[in-house]
């Protein structure tokens, strides 16, 4: 008997079909059409990315405390920055107070961190988060305004830069959400009148720019309020942009609830809990957890529009830099002034962003498709 | 077994759903009403107070101030109400034009994002979420401060081809002059379209009955193009064109675009393409890949299918959310007030507000005008939506 047939062993495949140089061939030279979008895509980099380290790095003006020290170099003067950097991030709050705004941001840090550490018990969690929403902000109001245990009271009006930022972005964010999951309730709700309401009032908000809504509180909420009343602009603000985002949010909780089906509320009412009930317990966490990348949007959308507060005079991040590069004794250095902004908005949104999408996967608990 | 046994033990009324209901209402509206009439009486009495007479007189009296950019004839003398016309053209203006340049520039990198080429893909996305995270307001002010009011003097223009020139006033272009023969133009122009319609019509019967293809698009854009073309050459030319030029210390004729109006469309474009870019990332994306083999199994080439098939379903997916986007696009239109382009909310809710104090009358129409471009759009849209709309069996 002949003996059994023996195959040679696989040859390795081509070189040019694996590693660096199969990588190339199929994702950047797989055709005609392709090599030139390849080409015309390095001919763009090349042509914009040497300018722009040369401006920002290698050209520019790191040390020094004056302009002049900018004038021997043609690249980025990132002095601007330095010497503005106390401003853009308290705005003009005292400078013998800033330690509040510090204490503020580290008790948030403090409070927040458990939450998103996996070890930390599941039971403490939901103590802690109520906590923060309802204990934390009192003691940050007190702290930031000051005026009562001795601390020396601080006006709204110097309030500023990235504070007053975050400020408004967070009481925005916390006022916003619950407030849209009443208005979704509210649409979806079977009463005539209720509903009506609440359709009227999310196509109002949803109907008209955050520019108009903004200079209506400046304008005309004292007409609306009785003579001599008046609000704090940083509250008539924190209620614009409350309402607002308010309203959005709620159309986005709303496609959470229509997303749930029916037999989830006929379920909840078998089991015989009421309305609240089987909405905060059955259906709310199913619908939200659906609409967490809405819900995130809403939210770097709010955290963007705070920027919109510069129209009736707040100083905001965006204004005191922009406040900053009009300075006669630091003119021309805009272009530094916008970047530096520009990139911290980036790094919470895109931060926010990112966040979401971990959270996401974390929370689904069904099956992937 | 005794009766009261089993009749069923009624519930008290106030947990009757029913009853529970129409209390509930009843409380929200007059809360609302209540509410409605506290405002109502505070503003009778502030505006009493401040003595400012309400209802829209003020429309008719002249303005006396002057408009930076105008698409109707418009002066100092001229009354509010002129200026509301002409703000209202001017937010109109920069809205559709960005709309027209984000769905441009949203269309191809949204494409460009789904790229087989890496590197394409790559600086697609880079431009995504570059441009999604930074705020509005913000890329105006860079266009707007830091690029176009940093541009050279007008005797130190940036020279376009000797025909357009940028400089801090703005981008000069050469303005058309139509001389007397230019409606023939128009006229070619008017019959070509309707030639064009019509052979579309002929030829789509004809594949119906035969199956027989005609090459409609290309047929039409030599139509469209070659008519008008033919007609300008036959009737002489009748165009000129009206190059800017430097007399004094500015550039006099041609058209005139002002940085204002430059950096709101410019930002307004770019941030909405990032948006639009997503919205056609996944539009895309949602059409399955098994459309994709079927077409090509059925032997149509890779054009057809991607124009066919793909694009049709796709354009389902896409057509909501890029409504959305357009309404965004309209509103914060707005935000031309933080750097003075002339429009809606900064000259009628901003100048005329001031000068007249007429704080109520100039919100109220402002935000009408949104609300009703709001509807309007959305209306059209919807219409489209359904025209397009999956017909289930």
């Amino acid at each position: 008997m002949a003996d059994p047939h023996v195959p040679h062993p696989d040859l390795p495949p081509p070189a040019s079909a694996i590693g660096a140089l199969g990588w190339l061939r199929r994702n950047l030279f797989s055709s005609p059409f392709n090599v030139a979008l390849t080409v015309l895509a390095l001919y763009l980099l090349l042509t914009l990315i040497p300018p722009l380290l040369r401006w920002a790095l290698l050209d520019a003006t790191w040390s020094g405390d004056n302009r002049e020290a900018c004038a021997a170099n043609r690249g980025a003067c990132w002095i601007f920055i330095r010497v503005h950097l106390d401003q853009f991030l308290y705005g003009f709050y005292p400078e013998a107070q800033r330690w509040r705004i510090n204490t503020v941001v580290l008790l948030l840090l403090l409070g927040a961190a458990p939450l998103f550490i996996r070890t930390v018990p599941a039971k403490l969690k939901p103590r802690l988060g109520l906590g923060l929403l309802l204990v934390y902000p009192i003691i940050a109001i007190v702290l930031l305004k000051g005026g009562v245990f001795g601390l020396v009271a601080v006006d709204t009006s110097s309030w500023g830069g990235l504070l007053l930022t975050l400020v408004i972005a967070g009481v925005g964010m916390t006022a916003a959400l619950p407030l849209g999951v009443l208005l979704a309730l509210g649409r979806r709700s079977d009463m005539p009148a209720i509903q009506t309401l609440c359709v009227t009032f999310i196509e109002f908000w949803r109907g008209v720019p955050l520019i108009t809504v903004l200079f209506m509180s400046s304008v005309m909420l004292p007409l609306f309020l009785p003579a001599g009343m008046n609000f704090d602009k940083l509250l008539r603000a924190l209620i614009g942009v409350s309402l607002f985002q308010a309203a959005y949010m709620a159309e986005v909780v709303r496609g959470g609830l229509q997303a749930i089906p029916k037999g989830q509320f006929e379920a909840a009412a078998a089991l015989g809990l009421g309305y609240w009930k089987s909405m905060l317990l059955i259906v709310l966490p199913q619908a939200l957890k659906l609409v967490i990348p809405g819900i995130v949007n809403t939210f770097i959308a709010l955290f963007k529009d705070t920027s919109l507060v510069l129209i009736i005079g707040l100083f905001d991040l965006m204004n005191i830099v922009h406040n900053a590069t009009t300075n006669p004794e630091w003119l021309g250095f805009s272009t530094e002034g916008y970047v530096f902004a520009a990139a911290v908005y980036w790094l919470f949104c895109f931060g926010i962003s990112r966040y979401s999408q971990n959270l996401e996967k974390r929370l689904h608990t069904g099956h992937k498709h | 077994m005794t009766e009261s046994a089993l009749t069923p033990i009624k519930p008290p009324f106030w947990n009757n759903p029913r009853t529970r209901a129409i209390a509930f209402q009843v409380i929200a509206l007059i809360v609302t009403v209540a509410v409605g009439l506290y405002i109502f009486d505070n503003t009778q009495h502030n505006l009493r107070r401040l003595g400012i007479a309400s209802g829209f007189g003020f429309l008719s009296s002249p303005s006396g101030f002057d408009i930076l950019q105008s698409l109707i004839p418009y002066s100092a003398t001229s009354s509010y109400g002129r200026v509301f016309w002409v703000a209202l053209l001017n937010t109109l203006l920069v809205s559709a034009l960005g709309i027209v340049l984000a769905t441009l520039i949203g269309f191809v990198i949204g494409i460009a994002r789904l790229s087989k080429n890496w590197l394409i893909s790559r600086l697609a996305l880079l431009y995504i979420e570059i441009f999604r995270n930074i705020p509005l307001l913000l890329q105006i002010f860079f266009w707007y401060f830091a690029v176009l009011r940093a541009m050279p003097a007008p005797r130190q223009s940036l020279n376009l081809g000797d025909a357009a020139f940028l400089n801090i006033r703005g981008l000069y272009l050469p303005a058309p002059q139509f001389q007397p023969g230019f409606s023939w133009v128009l006229a070619a122009l008017g019959v070509a379209i309707a030639l064009a319609w019509g052979l579309a019509r002929w030829a789509r019967r004809r594949q119906m009955a035969t199956g027989q293809q005609f090459p409609t698009l290309s047929a039409s854009l030599a139509l469209l193009a070659g008519l008008p073309v033919l007609t300008y050459w036959l009737v002489g030319s009748p165009l000129a064109w009206e190059y800017p030029e430097l007399q004094g210390f500015n550039f006099r004729g041609g058209w005139v675009v002002v940085p204002e109006m430059a950096s709101l469309l410019l930002a307004l474009s770019i941030y909405t393409a990032a948006f639009i870019a997503e919205i056609v990332r996944a539009g895309i994306q949602a059409v399955s890949h098994g459309q994709t083999e079927a077409s090509l199994s059925l032997g149509l080439d890779p054009g057809q299918t991607l124009r066919l098939i793909i694009l049709p379903q796709a354009l389902r997916v896409i057509i909501p959310p890029l409504t959305n986007q357009y309404l965004n696009l309209t509103k914060n239109s707005s935000l031309a007030a933080a750097i003075g382009y002339p429009d809606l909310v900064s000259s009628f809710a901003g100048t005329v507000l001031n000068q007249t104090g007429q704080a109520i009358e100039c919100i109220a129409i402002t935000m009408a005008v949104y609300l009703t471009i709001s509807l309007l759009i959305s209306l059209l849209m919807n219409w489209y939506n359904r025209r397009v709309a999956l017909v289930e069996r």
